[in-house]
């Protein structure tokens, strides 16, 4: 069987800066977390997954087939969505609105059906807005469909770009930073809610975080980056007691003096 | 009740006056007025219905019978509708800035000119030509095609083009295609360069009243049909992505929406309303060159757009009518007011307007007062007049 997530020896530099090199990185199933200084190369490597760049080399592919090449929409009709760290919503829209965009990859209607609008047309549509009420009540946004999302406070909009990002029925999603700027007890909301997503939805997750609590306790495995480099990798306590992991997060000095006593 | 009461009155009484005064184009403001309280007051849906549908289908022929001007204007209206709601499809919905819109219906123009005039004998000789005016009608889905097709061969190299880049190649395809028609006269004569083309035949009408008249209903059916077009379009997954690719195109594409199929097809519904339109235009106008298709047009529809409420139905319907209002009825009539002032000598703070000198015509002045209004509209009510609002929809939330 083949792997559900893979790539290989990424490399990406921008002009003399390398900010992947030669990162490998494969996912099963469950909930994986990027960690890493700022600047380590993780929003990077998301945007290398879900097609915004084009790596120098390596290889990625979902399911065993390749994603290089492949433009973001391609990927995400194929089953994998991400969000973003800086909130990047339709401001505009309403919260149905946006999660009803998550869902284009899926929606099998032409322009003849559109102008006619015929029976398919309406029971599409309406199934549609039925799932849109459904995905936004499971992240906890229950009645603000109509509300613009400009309008949401930020923990929601957060919550409202996982909504539009499961609308997309993926089977792998990625999600920078998703607790940013959220209350530790909002964070641990939201974990227990990407828990149950595995559960549900048969999920798998590749999470970039900060916040270590989460990481700690979300994560089936950890993956340290670096400078653009894999450092460690492993379950969370092993990663957690890495000598390298340490000096990267801390310096060389903590990790001597750590050893010291 | 009193406000429906208020609306009957009002369109029945400001229609009578019309009657009574068809010369006054004051009183045919004022009428105008009453369909736009008719659509704002706060009256049951299918009276307001009514009441403008009776206005437009009995009513505004009526009193195209005592003034057939007034029904120039009214069609007039209806062409640039048709424009503004398709230039809305690309810079309200899609956010793509678009200020060459006038190509398309330059293209759907002369489309129909070409074939509809003994001028294609000249092109491809013979004397088959012009077709039978029946053919018109034939013509308006080929002029739909044609400006459709030339929507999408100026989306193909801007695809990567946004904001103010695009706004800059848009601009100079509007002027390629104008230059080509003036200039396409030789070694073919395609389009008989700056002289133009005549005469355009005029399509069979059924309605046998007036030509006039039977013309406003023909315009006025295809401004229904674009309506409708319009807003099937907007409610649905097509409009959705358009809208998103204009809050965010990077997010739009990330979850899902090709943008390049999104784009192209924006462009393509887009000028396919001016290509529909630029048909009718010529058979109205029996006479067509490269003046009726410059630059300042496609500001103008810009213009209704921006001054209607960006990405708004009705709102490009409302700034279509006003804009084409103010330059076809309010500024002709002051400026012909101030002239007859002029000519009487009549005396103002002393001075007396007939020594008035012939740089300060109050003719000249009509373009500064449409930019001025422009400029305080900008200034006061940014987002237009009827902004777009969001659909609200009861979800069927358990």
């Amino acid at each position: 069987m083949t792997t559900l997530f893979e790539a290989v020896d990424v490399v990406k530099s921008f002009g003399g800066l390398t900010a992947l090199q030669r990162v490998s990185f494969a996912l099963d199933g469950g909930i994986a977390s990027i960690i890493g200084p700022n600047g380590a190369g993780k929003t990077t490597l998301f945007n290398v997954f879900t097609g915004l760049y084009g790596p120098d080399s390596g290889t990625v592919s979902f399911r065993g087939q390749p994603l290089i090449g492949l433009r973001p929409d391609q990927i995400t009709a194929l089953g994998v969505c991400r969000t973003f760290q800086n909130i990047r919503l339709f401001a505009n829209m309403t919260a149905a609105e946006n999660v009803l965009v998550g869902m284009h990859a899926r929606i099998r209607l032409g322009l003849r059906d559109v102008l006619t609008r015929g029976g398919r047309f309406v029971e599409t549509e309406r199934g549609l807005w039925q799932r849109a009420a459904s995905l936004l009540e499971r992240v906890g946004l229950r009645g603000k469909a109509n509300e613009v999302a400009r309008n949401l406070p930020y923990g929601e909009q957060r919550r409202l770009e996982l909504a539009r990002a499961l609308a997309s029925e993926p089977a792998l999603l990625l999600l920078d930073e998703p607790t940013a700027g959220m209350t530790q007890s909002e964070a641990g909301t939201l974990m227990s809610l990407l828990r149950r997503l595995v559960g549900d939805l048969s999920l798998a997750i590749v999470l970039i975080e900060h916040n270590m609590r989460v990481v700690m306790e979300v994560s089936d495995r950890v993956t340290v980056l670096d400078h653009g480099e894999k450092i460690a990798e492993g379950p969370p306590r092993d990663v957690q007691a890495d000598a390298r992991v340490i000096e990267a997060y801390l310096g060389r000095r903590a990790t001597a003096r750590r050893a010291a006593p | 009740m009193i406000s429906a009461a208020t609306a009957v009155a009002y369109v029945a009484l400001s229609t009578a006056a019309v009657a009574l005064f068809p010369r006054s184009i004051l009183v045919f403001l004022i009428f105008q007025g009453s369909l736009l309280y008719a659509y704002i007051a706060k009256i049951p849906g299918w009276l307001r219905a009514t009441l403008l549908a009776a206005a437009l289908l009995v009513l505004m022929p009526l009193i195209g019978t005592y003034n057939g001007y007034y029904l120039e204007v009214a069609t007039q209206v209806g062409i640039f509708v048709a424009l503004a709601l398709g230039l809305n499809i690309v810079v309200g919905l899609a956010g793509l800035l678009d200020l060459g819109y006038v190509a398309f219906f330059a293209v759907g123009a002369y489309s129909w000119a070409i074939f509809g005039s003994p001028h294609a004998n000249v092109l491809f000789g013979g004397g088959g030509f012009p077709l039978p005016s029946w053919w018109f009608y034939p013509f308006l889905v080929i002029g739909l095609t044609m400006a459709a097709g030339t929507g999408i061969l100026l989306g193909l190299p801007v695809l990567r083009l946004r904001g103010d880049y695009l706004a800059i190649v848009t601009l100079g395809f509007g002027e390629v295609i104008r230059v080509l028609a003036n200039n396409l006269d030789k070694p073919i004569n395609v389009t008989n360069g700056p002289r133009g083309i005549t005469p355009i035949s005029r399509p069979p009408l059924p309605v046998e009243i007036s030509y006039g008249v039977g013309f406003y209903f023909l315009v006025l059916l295809i401004v229904v049909v674009v309506i409708l077009v319009n807003r099937r379009l907007e409610d649905s997954h097509i409009g959705r992505a358009w809208e998103a690719m204009r809050e965010d195109q990077l997010a739009a594409q990330a979850m899902g929406v090709p943008l390049v199929r999104a784009k192209l097809l924006a462009f393509a519904a887009g000028a396919s309303f001016a290509g529909v339109m630029g048909v009718v235009f010529s058979a109205k106008q029996v006479f067509i060159n490269p003046e009726s298709f410059t630059f300042l047009e496609s500001i103008g529809v810009l213009a209704m757009v921006i001054l209607g409420g960006m990405g708004s139905i009705p709102g490009a319907i409302i700034g279509a009518t006003v804009v084409t209002v103010l330059n076809l009825q309010v500024l002709k009539g002051l400026s012909l007011w101030l002239n007859e002032l002029k000519n009487a000598g009549v005396t103002i703070f002393g001075y007396n307007l007939a020594g008035l000198p012939t740089q300060l015509e109050p003719a000249k002045y009509e373009r500064m007062i449409f930019g001025l209004i422009l400029v305080f509209m900008m200034i006061f009510r940014p987002q237009g007049i009827f902004p777009a609002r969001r659909r609200q929809r009861e979800l069927g939330e358990s």
